[in-house]
């Protein structure tokens, strides 16, 4: 036995059913020349450094410092999301829907995991959830309440069921006092979940 | 098909649970998973209904059971064998016992990032007018077709309203008719439709709420 055979013996026994069965599919792939393993590391780079909430960050930022791009943005998500270098996969068609006192909006894909992959990145666990699937489009308040958020009974609560290929992004009220931030200030206070719709900023 | 990956409006999964600090994957495989689904997505061989229709086609108690890159990486492996692309003995063994299949494209470092940044919009031109127009009132069929849908169930049968209209895109249930490329590509217009809350859960439910979802236009009848 090869050393290196030793050390790939010795790998499988510490690896997790799931561990040996996406490297046996990954091996098997690669042999048939159907992937290019560089390739397989580029995408998850991709989405570990550099596609993720920050770009949706930068969308609402600039929506709030300038109503000429709110108001693009609103009519057509997709050009102005697009302006800023973000497009593709998971976000070839989409909306944005604009929080304000009278209606607060939340995503959810109930049928799997839909999710505007370019201004958000990949979806948490919660997101693809039994839980949140079932519960957002039945109980949403309910549902905001285990986000810690309670909204006024007065503000109305559309959700938004990602159900075709629209991906949807939630413009988020701009907190009070923030009239003289930079646009880089304002996308720091820009969380996640604010633009899913279950959280306030 | 009535599986359960259609969840809107199923009780008894409990409270969202939220992690602190949540990391992107939660174990190295994920992210391979990740990623040779959306690879072997580019190669061409099925389309994105067909790999929805592989997953939530898995056992219900597959699905209920099985973590969502779990649930990835079960309907990759469905896709393959279907289409000879591997066979269960090349899976269980790892290795390549068999010639490869002829596919499309292989995504490659030198192509990724342009695939990426394409992506595979579903609009396409669309000759004939819109059946419906923003303000309309629609019923959301009552159908329970055997094969891809992408019409929920908690919407079947009720009325809700027009609030916009995408174009044409291409039509799921349809797109899933031929396994193979070619694939069946029908064009249909997608509108938004809201829902009343109360029309859909009942008595006692919030009157503060609305849904709304991406309807096809054979999804929806006019109701006068």
């Amino acid at each position: 036995m090869t050393s290196h055979s030793h050390d790939h013996d010795h790998d499988h026994s510490t690896l997790s059913e799931m561990d040996v069965r996406v490297r046996a599919l990954e091996t098997l792939l690669t042999q048939k020349g159907y992937i290019d393993p560089a390739g397989i590391d580029r995408i998850i780079e991709t989405y570990e450094n550099e596609v993720g909430p920050h770009n949706g960050a930068q969308v609402v930022a600039k929506a709030w410092a300038e109503p000429e791009f709110k108001a693009w943005l609103l009519q057509d998500a997709t050009a102005a999301i697009a302006s800023l270098g973000f497009t593709g996969r998971q976000g070839e068609h989409m909306v944005a829907v604009e929080n304000t006192p009278d209606q607060h909006n939340m995503v959810v894909c109930t049928l799997c995991s839909c999710y505007p992959w370019p201004v958000l990145g990949l979806p948490p666990v919660w997101y693809k959830s039994a839980a949140y699937r079932s519960r957002a489009v039945l109980e949403p308040r309910k549902v905001l309440a285990d986000f810690g958020v309670a909204l006024p009974e007065s503000t109305r609560i559309r959700v938004w069921d990602s159900t075709a290929e629209v991906r949807y992004l939630v413009l988020p009220k701009r907190p009070a006092g923030t009239d003289n931030l930079s646009q880089t200030a304002l996308a720091a206070l820009v969380t996640r979940d604010a633009m899913i719709g279950t959280a306030l900023i | 098909m009535n599986s359960v990956h259609d969840m809107g409006g199923q009780q008894g999964f409990g409270p969202v649970h939220l992690e602190k600090a949540e990391p992107l994957f939660h174990a190295n495989w994920e992210s391979r998973a990740m990623a040779m689904t959306v690879a072997m997505g580019a190669s061409g061989q099925w389309n994105i209904d067909l790999s929805r229709s592989a997953r939530e086609s898995l056992p219900p108690a597959t699905y209920l059971s099985s973590t969502y890159y779990e649930i990835w990486i079960r309907g990759l492996e469905k896709l393959l064998l279907e289409r000879g692309m591997v066979t269960q003995a090349e899976l269980e063994a790892g290795q390549l016992i068999t010639p490869p299949a002829k596919v499309n494209k292989v995504l490659t470092l030198d192509t990724v990032d342009a695939a990426l940044k394409a992506g595979t919009p579903t609009e396409r031109p669309i000759a004939q007018p819109a059946l419906f127009k923003v303000g309309q009132k629609v019923r959301a069929l009552n159908m329970h077709p055997q094969g891809h849908t992408r019409l929920p169930r908690y919407v079947r049968g009720h009325v809700g309203t027009i609030v916009c209209l995408h174009g044409g895109h291409v039509m799921p249930d349809q797109h899933t008719l031929r396994a193979l490329p070619p694939f069946n590509v029908a064009v249909e217009w997608l509108y938004t439709v809201v829902f009343d809350g109360p029309t859909l859960w009942g008595t006692g439910s919030d009157p503060s709420v609305e849904v709304t979802v991406d309807a096809w236009e054979s999804y929806l009848e006019a109701t006068d």
